[in-house]
């Protein structure tokens, strides 16, 4: 793992890599986003996308979206992570590189808000399509409240 | 002689598909474009059975959340269960004692095979073929009985604990469990009889939903439909978790990657866990079931991915603990979600009929799929 590590440094010095509880977790501009899953998913074996989400922090007034890979078959982990702005959160879409982020992007852009730039068909997927908001934002209102019905 | 008239026009039409249909397994809805019997394009529209349980899971402590596992894949609430515990105690870095490691294996196994029972015995009943839903949905049925016996619920079960499981087997189980083992191998051959070789459940099945390995993968399918398309990846050999590294089996793998495949792997897969259930039983130690684990439930801040392998794939968990008593952030990675996102590209060519076979084959639970 720690040759990963020194490739991935070494090929793109923007991105921050630290050992974490339970796999290696980098952090990567968004513009970089692209370059670097090629390159895990081509050099490094990591040829399947294993989860796609993204995390609300509120108070640190950013989204992240994170990702998960797995080589298959020799089941080692990666995860890859990138900080958005939280009033325009937006990230190229992964749906070149693997059709499975296809419905996970729309999930993430559903339920937290997050444009995918080249999602070939970005809309809600699991809320109605006349639902305002995104659920799984921290300041989504959860009760009906003042001026809500 | 037949009159062909110039001036009639053919053109594709729109069909929806459900949410009300009993092929689709549950509430999903399919939008159709049909060029006379063939299946041009598929829409999968899904999100009715969406209760929001990831944002459920940020207001619950981290044990109210074990409810809500079993019903995301309701056809095998145990691995679900196994699937949430085992994050939070990945976290926290909690040992479980070996006898509930072991319980929950033979658990997790039984759900699975029950979760099999029912993809096997549907789809036939997809196909019309009605007497070879019995067999499965009687032995299933056993299945239910030693959940009931061991926590009294046979489907949303809530058996695992963060720490162990709820409860020690009665002394009935481990007969109960026997006799079932020993009927297993009748009902698989019973199903064999029936319908596996059966000219028009072959002709109905064979070549229909092909999908290669390299599509498959890049589609993220995976479990069973993936060992369908001939790669033995199966996270309990490759990435094992729990103490699956202990047990001796093996992985079928069939090569063509259609609906009849993904039909008969699940019936091998039925054999191999039941190799493993009997090496549980046999190795199952005495002792305590629960961990000494804190009252309150804080694991420290940090995330955590783990995933497992759930009857329908690989099932996720992805945790993000701020060190409170509750769960900052849960993402429920479900392998339905992401083999249904594969259906538009498998039926796609096919003819309308050939789509009840495909959505059977791919064994979706729509409690998964839209959480």
């Amino acid at each position: 793992m720690t040759m990963l590590i020194e490739e991935i440094q070494d090929h793109f010095p923007g991105v921050q890599i630290e050992q974490g509880v339970d796999m290696p977790v980098m952090v990567v501009p968004a513009d970089r986003l692209l370059a670097v899953m090629e390159e895990l998913k081509e050099k490094q074996g990591f040829n399947f996308l294993s989860g796609l989400t993204a995390v609300d922090y509120k108070d640190e007034d950013r989204i992240e979206m994170v990702y998960h890979l797995l080589a298959v078959p020799a089941a080692k982990m990666v995860r890859v992570k990138v900080n958005l702005n939280r009033q325009e959160p937006e990230v190229p879409s992964l749906t070149a590189i693997w059709p499975a982020a296809e419905v996970q992007e729309r999930e993430v852009f559903d339920l937290m808000g997050v444009i995918f730039q080249g999602h070939p068909d970005l809309k809600r997927i699991l809320c109605p399509d006349d639902f305002t908001g995104h659920p799984l934002r921290k300041d989504f209102q959860l009760n009906a409240g003042e001026g809500r019905e | 002689m037949a009159v062909i008239r110039e001036d009639l026009q053919t053109q594709e039409i729109e069909l929806n598909m459900g949410p009300q249909h009993p092929s689709t397994h549950g509430v999903y809805r399919a939008l159709l474009t049909l060029d006379g019997e063939k299946v041009v394009k598929v829409e999968n529209i899904i999100g009715y059975l969406h209760r929001g349980i990831e944002k459920l899971a940020e207001d619950r402590t981290y044990t109210q959340v074990i409810p809500y596992t079993d019903r995301l894949d309701y056809l095998a609430g145990m691995l679900n269960n196994l699937g949430y515990v085992q994050t939070v105690e990945k976290l926290m870095g909690i040992e479980v004692p070996e006898r509930a490691e072991y319980l929950r294996i033979i658990m997790a196994e039984l759900s699975r095979l029950a979760s099999h029972m029912v993809m096997v015995a549907s789809m036939a009943l997809d196909l019309s073929g009605w007497t070879a839903w019995f067999p499965p949905f009687r032995e299933r049925e056993r299945i239910l009985d030693l959940f009931e016996m061991t926590c009294g619920s046979r489907l949303t079960v809530s058996y695992m604990r963060i720490g162990g499981v709820a409860a020690d087997i009665p002394p009935g189980f481990l007969p109960a469990l026997e006799a079932f083992l020993n009927d297993l191998p009748q009902m698989i051959a019973e199903v064999n009889h029936l319908i596996t070789g059966n000219e028009i459940f072959q002709a109905r099945c064979r070549g229909v939903g092909k999908i290669d390995l390299e599509t498959a993968l890049a589609y993220g399918i995976t479990g069973p439909n993936l060992r369908a398309c001939g790669l033995p990846f199966d996270l309990r050999k490759a990435r094992p978790y729990g103490i699956y590294d202990r047990f001796e089996f093996d992985i079928p793998t069939l090569n063509n990657g259609d609906s009849y495949d993904r039909f008969v792997i699940r019936l091998l897969e039925m054999e191999q866990s039941a190799r493993i259930i009997r090496q549980a039983v046999a190795g199952l130690p005495e002792g305590p079931v629960m961990a000494k684990v804190p009252r309150v439930i804080k694991p420290p801040r940090g995330e955590v991915y783990h995933q497992i392998e759930g009857a329908k794939g690989i099932l996720g968990f992805y945790l993000v603990s701020d060190g409170s008593n509750k769960p900052y952030r849960l993402h429920i990675h479900s392998p339905s979600f992401v083999n249904l996102g594969a259906l538009p590209k498998i039926a796609a060519g096919g003819n309308i009929q050939d789509f009840v076979v495909n959505i059977a084959s791919i064994d979706i639970v729509l409690g998964e799929v839209d959480r």
